[in-house]
């Protein structure tokens, strides 16, 4: 059974989604089965994540017991489909899963008004299990083929109110650069398999050469891998997506540009890690893309009076911390004396800083889709005095924009701390532009809850109650997640997060697959 | 004989394809010929695959069977399947493409993407 894991993780969303459909006239029946589905997803990639913490990275292999095929000559080369599990990818496992959960709850009664929900269900499923086998595969083209599936999946998401127009506006704006994106990866990972004859990924790892039609493929790889995550010369469409999207979709779906985060990393880290020299100007281009994205993000913000567009734009700007932590380890990943002294707590507060702004964003953007619910409207200027009237609503809210600003006791605190230490001994001036971006999201989201809680309370929202109890419950999961994660970061450091920036810093773990040194 | 030239006239083909595909993405008015720009990239790149795996003189990836002057000069199967496969899902993507492009023509009345425009900021 636990030897069975991977390929479980991926398969389960999907037998979700195959079978959700069939509940076509049971609305509330399908909301269950979505529920049920990502919960036991989420039980089993807790096990995936105790399994590879415990023992080590899990290869799996579709239809074979063995990864490799040894030919009469004593060659022996990888062949067939192969998951490869280390903690970096586990650790992306338990977001996608837990997240999804978390969405399908608060869907429950967010869109009960909407029709088409078991289409809206499968799809919600069959994103999850695109995100699971993105971050799970030790395969390059399979990593091309999940990253179509959740592409697809999110966008039709995107586009599920089709009675609006801009929603199939954002959908068609998403799927273009998700396509054009992945195909240029499939480019890549072509001419990769040109000149290596293999699509493994620790193969091709172990190989390269770096000459130059190599950097032509890291080149694509990288602006592919950057588009999709949201980084800045590419960011256009995050808003547009985030404010379309059913805000219980908003939470995999920041997963899945997390997903595009991950792939980043894991070219960057495991493909082309024996490069020495190089990997240095490449990690300066990912630390300065970072702080160009957490920059221009939270300036564009500043000006919004869309409620959720405010936070898709923060969005954005929260995916620049990540890209300078992790680019700061990469910088000095040859250089051991570094690397011990900052480089691997630099990348422990990008990796931390994943899984603490996919909680406490998700947070913040239900909370602005709670608004959307009662009040019907996302314009600030038109909402005003609703703390009283959504007690819990403004409590969640409080708790986002506290940890996302990274005041101390929550969550944000805990890795920007980290990723402002580290990346002072890089360059002062990246500090100084992180520290002033996060004083920027302080003043948006005092002048968002200024504008929509307090003010005295307005007439046409009389009559307006809390939102319904599944909302409730996803809200508070999340706030109280945003609260431990600030409490005892230690714990989560630990158990999660250094051994998945280890799992990236030792690539030659990765790269001996079944036993093969 | 000129070999070199025409060894690689599949890869100059697949440049010239991306160049339009990227022309046609950038600057065309129309959502359609938007679609059609993404397609003829897909296109592209799988000429890029299929062109990757062909051996001079091939044979057909039959192993079994096979006759004694095919070992050595088998065409890869794999490139094949791998084109299959993206063919497959660029017809997914194009679907789905079209379908925005139909609703977003019901709810704007327009199909010109200067014009689709309500997003912005």
């Amino acid at each position: 059974m636990i030897e069975h894991l991977p390929a479980l993780m991926v398969a389960l969303p999907l037998f979700g989604a195959f079978i959700a459909p069939l509940f076509k006239k049971h609305h509330e029946g399908v909301s269950i089965w979505a529920i049920f589905v990502t919960g036991i997803s989420v039980v089993l990639s807790l096990l995936l994540t105790k399994e590879v913490v415990t023992n080590g990275i899990i290869m799996y292999v579709f239809g074979a017991d063995k990864p490799t095929l040894v030919l009469p000559s004593g060659y022996a080369v990888p062949i067939r489909i192969m998951f490869e599990v280390d903690a970096m990818g586990a650790f992306m496992a338990i977001s996608a899963t837990l997240m999804s959960f978390i969405g399908a709850i608060y869907s429950y009664s967010h869109v009960k008004k909407d029709t088409g929900l078991e289409k809206y269900y499968a799809l919600l499923m069959l994103l999850e299990a695109g995100i699971l086998g993105m971050v799970l595969t030790g395969d390059l083209f399979n990593l091309f083929v999940f990253l179509e599936i959740a592409g697809i999946a999110g966008s039709a998401l995107v586009g599920f109110r089709n009675y609006r127009g801009e929603a199939s506006e954002a959908g068609i704006k998403y799927l273009i650069v998700s396509a054009v994106a992945s195909l240029m990866v499939l480019f890549a990972v072509s001419i990769l398999y040109g000149q290596y004859g293999n699509l493994n990924l620790a193969y091709i790892a172990k190989n390269v050469s770096f000459n130059m039609v190599d950097m032509i493929a890291l080149g694509l790889l990288f602006t592919s891998f950057a588009m999709k995550c949201g980084a800045v010369p590419m960011h256009y469409w995050v808003p547009d997506a985030y404010t379309e999207v059913p805000a219980g979709i908003n939470p995999p779906l920041l997963v899945a540009t997390y997903a595009s985060l991950y792939a980043l990393f894991r070219v960057s880290f495991t493909l082309f890690a024996n490069v020495v020299i190089d990997l240095a100007r490449v990690g300066w281009i990912m630390s300065i893309l970072g702080v160009l994205t957490m920059f221009i993000g939270v300036t564009m913000a500043l000006i919004q009076k869309d409620v959720k567009r405010l936070m898709s734009h923060h969005a954005i700007s929260q995916t620049g911390y990540m890209l300078l932590g992790v680019g700061v380890g990469l910088t000095v990943l040859h250089d051991p004396s570094k690397l011990a002294e900052f480089g691997r707590d630099a990348m422990a507060g990008g990796v931390f800083h994943i899984i603490n702004n996919i909680i406490y964003k998700s947070l913040l953007l239900m909370t602005a889709g709670a608004l959307f619910y009662v009040t019907g409207t996302r314009n600030l200027n038109e909402m005003g005095g609703l703390a009283r009237k959504m007690p819990i609503t403004t409590i969640s809210f409080m708790v986002g924009a506290a940890a996302i600003s990274g005041l101390p006791p929550f969550n944000g605190f805990a890795s920007k701390f980290l990723i402002y230490e580290t990346s002072y001994r890089l360059n002062p001036l990246l500090t100084v532009f992180a520290m002033v971006t996060s004083v920027l999201t302080l003043a948006s989201f005092v002048k968002v809850f200024a504008s929509a809680f307090l003010g005295p309370p307005l007439e046409k929202f009389e009559n307006k109650r809390e939102v319904p109890k599944p909302m409730i419950v996803a809200m508070l999961i999340l706030a109280a997640l945003c609260i431990l994660f600030g409490l005892f970061p230690n714990v989560v450091l630990d158990k999660l997060v250094y051994p998945a920036v280890d799992a990236l810093i030792n690539f030659a773990q990765y790269h001996s697959w079944g036993g093969l040194a | 004989m000129n070999g070199s030239l025409f060894v690689n006239f599949p890869f100059i083909v697949v440049a010239l394809l991306l160049a339009l595909g990227f022309y046609t993405i950038g600057f065309k008015r129309n959502l359609i010929k938007v679609v059609i720009g993404v397609e003829i990239l897909e296109g592209a790149v799988n000429m890029f695959i299929v062109a990757l795996g062909y051996v001079k003189g091939g044979y057909t990836p039959i192993y079994t069977q096979a006759p004694q002057e095919a070992v050595g000069k088998m065409v890869l199967p794999t490139p094949q399947a791998l084109t299959l496969t993206s063919i497959v899902i660029g017809v997914a993507v194009t679907a789905l493409m079209l379908a925005f492009a139909v609703n977003i023509y019901r709810h704007y009345g327009t199909l010109d993407v200067t014009r689709v425009r309500r997003l912005r900021g």
